[in-house]
């Protein structure tokens, strides 16, 4: 599917937003098999002027959970005109306690009031004890974390009404205790709680590196066909005590040379998908990033001219 | 201790020993693996401290910023994944650090920043305008008796140092070099549209707003603030209102 590209610069100017009726509730629904960035509060008037550039924009959940101010105001007019995806960072899927019902039930509000196409989270734990750690901690891969892993997933979907995607993690430590690969746990839960499976193209690389596997069988051990999204973002190398790489899931760089390459493999095998690139620190100007998701948006466009689609 | 309990522990204190049972596939030491993770943490909540604090930061220094988030950040790890709430307690914090007393108005620049933060994502509400007031005014034996509240992105700060002025010099507003750190001013925080500003209340401005704040009668209000004898009710009720720094009327109550 692709969308009509909104070409006057001036017509968000005016209260009513986006004209043509091009994101009406009917063309809601799944995001479009297009490249998008990620929201950031420098861009928000580079993006009103310059609306139908991009194919959709992503948002940290808890970026947008104050009570009000400027970042619901911006989001909400930038929701007007475009397709959404929101990203959740704390809600801690992967941790051995049970989920946050008070975190939830804002999950649930944001969602009701942004309707985004797309919700996702991650294969990973940031809370432990009542403390937020603010980073994405990995799990033992085992009989017990997949049943809970699987319960939080179906307790999420239950609640917020919807599917939701789960991202592969970028991890830097393995486990004693995992008795099964991050392949084959990730397939698992899709298989039994209906999941769709945000791809993090990156994640699969740096983890593939840090762990001594092959990216690319890596990623095709997974359920691609459950792919609703995919991430791409850059990566620090940093040396593991053995003077090994050790790549560093940092989004503070442009996409790297290899994760281009395997991106092109998933594409070549399951078709255009919604594509994000993900860019958190050292964030370039609004057309720099663009541009970076334009390389992304060319591939998905020759990929669907191959399945005969028309490409806008 | 269950496994992310001795994980979580081990990621805020750096002599709490690597959690057992990680492994690396080139079977080497996994501290340096272990450490992504601490590193990560640690630069995150510092990170937040800094965006949220920035002239606190400026005023110590990046370095000697850095290691008082550090000692707080262990102390008072953050209780939410709503990070733009982290750092409610920080000034708190910062008032009691010792090393931090050669600067003493570190705090009060610090709970400055805090409801300037707090404002940018408070409620939006319909502010109290001029012309809701009027008809008020034309009543006046019941005016000392009339509840007026801030409105929930306004707040006011009472200091013992020049925390406006302090704010504004590395805002470009001033010279810093003429600031005299240790005039007593009051702050006034508000978000008229969608920027947030700060700006000093007339002599007696910051017990007046302050006692708005906790919902006193505008009579009870001004007799605390002529406490101050330089306090111009009119004056002050004016620069509230015309910066919209009050909330719509909930009801004209009366005594």
């Amino acid at each position: 599917m692709t969308l009509p590209i909104e070409t006057s610069s001036s017509s968000l100017r005016s209260e009513s937003a986006c004209r043509g009726g091009a994101l009406g509730p009917a063309a809601r629904g799944h995001l479009p098999a297009r490249a998008g960035v990620g929201l950031k509060p420098q861009h928000f008037q580079d993006i009103l002027d310059s609306p139908g550039e991009l194919g959709f924009f992503e948002v940290h959940a808890e970026n947008y959970m104050g009570a009000g101010g400027p970042m619901h105001h911006w989001l909400t007019r930038i929701r007007e005109c475009h397709p959404l995806s929101v990203h959740g960072v704390g809600l801690s899927i992967g941790g051995q306690e049970p989920l946050d019902a008070a975190h939830l039930a804002r999950l649930r509000i944001l969602l009701a009031r942004y309707e985004p196409e797309a919700f996702s989270e991650h294969l990973a734990w940031s809370t432990h004890a009542g403390a937020y750690l603010a980073d994405l901690l990995p799990l033992a891969y085992d009989g017990r974390s997949l049943r809970r892993v699987c319960e939080h997933i179906d307790e999420v979907q239950m609640a917020l009404g919807r599917r939701m995607l789960l991202e592969n993690p970028a991890t830097y430590v393995e486990f004693a205790d995992s008795t099964m690969s991050e392949a084959d746990f990730i397939t698992e839960v899709v298989r039994r709680t209906g999941c769709g499976l945000l791809l993090d193209v990156n994640n699969a690389y740096v983890s593939a590196v840090n762990h001594g596997c092959d990216a690319a069988a890596f990623l095709a051990a997974l359920p691609l066909e459950a792919v609703g999204e995919i991430h791409l973002a850059g990566f620090a190398v940093d040396r593991d005590a053995a003077g090994e790489p050790l790549l560093i899931d940092s989004h503070g760089s442009p996409v790297a040379d290899a994760v281009w390459t395997l991106y092109e493999e998933v594409l070549q095998r399951i078709g255009p998908v919604a594509t994000l690139i993900e860019r958190d620190h050292d964030v370039p100007d609004f057309a720099t990033l663009a541009a970076e998701a334009g390389r992304a948006e060319a591939l998905l466009c020759r990929m669907a001219a191959s399945t005969a689609e028309v490409c806008a | 201790m269950t496994a992310h309990a001795a994980f979580a522990a081990a990621l805020l204190d750096p002599d709490v020993a690597v959690p057992a049972g990680l492994t690396a596939w080139n079977g080497v030491d996994p501290m340096r693996r272990f450490a992504v993770y601490r590193n990560n943490v640690t630069t995150a909540l510092t990170g937040v401290l800094a965006d949220s604090f920035p002239v606190t930061q400026q005023l110590v220094g990046e370095d000697f910023f850095c290691a008082m988030a550090r000692v707080f950040l262990r102390a008072h790890p953050p209780r939410s994944p709503l990070l733009h709430e982290y750092g409610h307690d920080f000034p708190a914090f910062v008032a009691q650090f010792e090393p931090a007393r050669q600067v003493p108005y570190l705090a009060d620049m610090a709970r400055l920043e805090w409801l300037r933060l707090a404002s940018l994502h408070a409620a939006d509400a319909p502010v109290l305008a001029a012309d809701d007031i009027a008809p008020l005014l034309a009543d006046p034996a019941a005016l000392p008796g009339l509840r007026l509240a801030l409105h929930p992105a306004a707040a006011v700060l009472q200091s013992a140092h020049a925390v406006v002025s302090l704010w504004g010099a590395h805002h470009g507003v001033g010279a810093l070099a003429e600031v005299d750190p240790y005039a007593a001013e009051s702050a006034l925080v508000l978000r008229p549209m969608l920027e947030v500003l700060v700006l000093r209340l007339p002599p007696g401005g910051g017990i007046f707003a302050a006692a708005l704040a906790a919902e006193t009668t505008l009579g009870e209000a001004a007799a605390a603030a002529s406490a101050d004898p330089s306090f111009d009710l009119a004056e002050n009720l004016a620069l509230l209102i015309r910066h919209g720094a009050l909330g719509a009327l909930r009801s004209s109550a009366r005594n």
